[in-house]
């Protein structure tokens, strides 16, 4: 009992003191990790906010525009081509959910909304394995120009390696999260959209077209998508594995609050270094793998401190 | 003029008070009891028993169990696999432990494994609801898919990690393993899920029933009228694992012989979700509209392209049926939020009238 106690309580963080570069090296992989995250939640926020729509699609599109970018490529299309193309095609499936899915179920409840998007993930799914092959797929990184080298940097007599391309994915979440918070402050649509989020009908007395509200907002996410698919499939591989790791932005946004851009930033580091920590050091103590369910047993202890999340607004119930 | 109440004159309690008032539906139910008791085991090859009838009973129930929860009381879960998956894991424990005791006994005991792990993952429902509870489910079926990896115990620390169902008899007749006829195990599961439907019917029409009724519906109200929330919705959470359980236990006892983590993950969860969502929310027909739906047409679709002499790989079919079912989704909510048990409500509705739709 007593070694129990030693090996939860003291052993991690006398490990964690002796080699202090693995430490940072942990942390840094937690923090990529994070940034991922983060940027699937960033997807889910975006939708939420505007439309109250729970996007349980979010993740499929991630890998969804991963496929499409790669399939355009090998049919023969130059990489930064294909890019644009895939914009393209994100932009025609936020106009076409929007036609067909959303604007019938205006008004509907929110478990309806939901249910509807994972209709959407299968039919994403299906389409995504039918068109480009259920197999794992490597992303086309160094033709968008990622080199793939790492910088060493020799610290506490130890060495931690970045990789250039996790440096390059923080550096481009953070340019995103700047230009979507410059996008919503300053633009035209962007304060439309905020004002849609706070409240439909107020909009649309002010004369804002929610239908054209919607599709925006859709076909930003999708471009967000995009970003985490094409970063993410360059640290590891595009498959459609990558679907249930991305339910992990699920927990990230009930750390976060679901209204919240900085709720999910910051709920997707906290999720991410925090898994990677507990993984690294706490993890063999119990059998390994506990990275699977870290995230939402986090989130489920939260939840009952916090119903509404870091940064969300808080509930209030009337009758 | 077929489905008319007309006459029908109630001059009991009891008869008022009765699980199916009207004539009509007492023959249609007992003509579908003789069909499935009777017709389908005599004139039923063993191919249509064991991929067809057999794994849609097993959905039923546990779209049963889900539609408790999701449909009557109002909680989204999104954790069914898992608690199948207690189910299964706890009835192999149970009959390594204690072998000669009735497999029947075994399954219906398994349940109760998972009911309490149920409301382990319920507890978090007094504080969240809605979406967020969703998640919470999300935890319960990502750590419970650990457990059943990691912790070999629960695989009698075999190196497959698979769990394999021994063969066990019930008065003389092998209903389980390898050896049971498909006959058999067919009878065991279909008497099994026809009295929990039956006593599923008769609790969610009692107080207990209603009470998850009035907690869906406005749980703020609910308490103020003297419904306790911690109760109503514990019990829910209770009763729809202890479905689930079961429904886990049958799965793997009685139609695939042997199970591992993948049989109970996420995607099953979505599955039998579907199939409470095609099938109605709140309605126990629709559980098995829908669990047959979601069921039989992969089967259907599967067998569709030799039929035509279409030479199509197995994948592409299986993608098609992918995207065939989402499509569905997404068109029944728009068209019908409430599923086929709505349809089949319309239609009844109809029949009443016909032929002189005007004349009521």
């Amino acid at each position: 009992m007593q070694e129990l106690i030693h090996s939860l309580t003291v052993a991690p963080f006398m490990e964690m003191g002796q080699y202090p570069d693995f430490l940072i090296q942990v942390v840094w992989e937690g923090f990529v990790a994070g940034i991922l995250y983060a940027l699937i939640a960033l997807g889910f926020v975006l939708i939420y906010k505007a439309s109250g729509v729970f996007n349980f699609a979010q993740g499929i599109m991630v890998v969804f525009s991963a496929l499409v970018l790669i399939g355009l490529h090998e049919a023969g299309m130059p990489a930064w081509i294909a890019l644009i193309a895939t914009i393209g095609v994100m932009g025609i499936l936020a106009m076409g959910i929007e036609r067909f899915v959303l604007r019938k179920l205006v008004n509907q409840h929110d478990a309806i909304l939901l249910m509807a998007t994972i209709g959407l993930t299968l039919v994403l799914k299906g389409a995504g394995q039918l068109f480009f092959g259920g197999e794992t797929k490597s992303m086309i990184s160094d033709e968008l120009g990622f080199s793939s080298g790492a910088y060493d940097w020799e610290v506490f007599d130890g060495l931690v390696i970045f990789q250039h391309i996790d440096i390059a994915a923080a550096v481009i979440a953070v340019l995103m999260v700047i230009a979507l918070s410059l996008f919503f402050s300053k633009t035209r649509i962007g304060r439309a959209l905020r004002a849609v989020a706070d409240d439909h009908q107020a909009a649309l007395s002010v004369g804002i077209s929610l239908n054209q509200i919607w599709a925006i907002v859709w076909f930003a996410s999708g471009i967000v998508a995009l970003v985490t698919g094409i970063m993410w499939g360059a640290r590891s591989d595009v498959s459609f594995a990558l679907e249930i790791i991305a339910l992990k932005a699920l927990a990230v946004l009930i750390l976060g609050g679901f209204t919240s851009i900085a709720g999910a930033i910051v709920g997707g580091l906290l999720v991410g270094i925090g898994e990677k920590l507990f993984e690294v050091y706490w993890g063999p103590i119990f059998g390994g793998g506990v990275e699977a369910w870290f995230a939402y047993v986090l989130a489920l202890i939260f939840l009952l401190f916090r119903p509404q999340g870091l940064f969300g607004e808080r509930i209030i119930e009337r009758v | 003029m077929f489905y008319r109440e007309a006459g029908q004159y109630k001059t009991s309690y009891a008869a008022d008070q009765a699980l199916l008032p009207l004539a009509q539906d007492r023959y249609g139910i007992a003509i579908v009891l003789f069909t499935a008791f009777v017709l389908i085991p005599f004139f039923g090859t063993s191919f249509f028993l064991v991929s067809i009838m057999i794994p849609f009973l097993i959905y039923s129930l546990a779209a049963v169990g889900l539609n408790i929860l999701t449909g009557y009381a109002g909680q989204l879960s999104l954790g069914t696999g898992a608690f199948m998956g207690v189910g299964a894991y706890a009835c192999y424990k149970l009959t390594t432990y204690f072998p000669d005791v009735n497999i029947i006994v075994h399954i219906l005991l398994s349940g109760v494994f998972s009911a309490l792990v149920g409301v382990v993952f319920g507890l978090p429902s007094l504080r969240i609801k809605g979406l967020y509870l969703a998640i919470t489910t999300l935890a319960a079926q990502f750590f419970l898919e650990w457990c059943f990896l990691r912790i070999r115990w629960l695989y009698n620390y075999n190196d497959s990690g698979a769990i394999e169902v021994p063969n066990r008899d019930w008065f003389g007749i092998t209903v389980t393993g390898a050896e049971a006829s498909p006959v058999a195990r067919y009878f065991l599961i279909l008497t099994v899920v026809a009295v929990m439907t039956l006593i599923a019917a008769n609790v969610l029409r009692g107080r207990i029933g209603r009470g998850w009724m009035m907690i869906r519906d406005m749980d703020i109200a609910a308490e103020l009228m003297g419904i306790r929330p911690l109760r109503a919705k514990l019990s829910a959470f209770a009763f729809s694992s202890y479905y689930c359980g079961v429904a886990g236990a049958l799965m793997v006892f009685c139609w695939l012989g042997s199970a591992e983590v993948e049989s109970f993950d996420i995607n099953h969860s979505f599955l039998i979700l579907f199939m409470v969502i095609i099938g109605g929310m709140g309605s126990l027909t629709g559980c098995f509209l829908g669990a047959a739906f979601i069921h039989v047409l992969p089967v259907v679709m599967r067998a569709v392209p030799s039929m035509l002499g279409w030479d199509i790989l197995a994948s592409t079919v299986e993608h098609i049926t992918q995207i065939v079912i989402g499509l569905l989704i997404i068109f029944f909510l728009i068209v019908e939020p409430h599923g086929f048990a709505r349809l089949w409500q319309v239609a009844k509705e109809k029949l009443r009238t016909w032929p002189f739709p005007y004349a009521t």
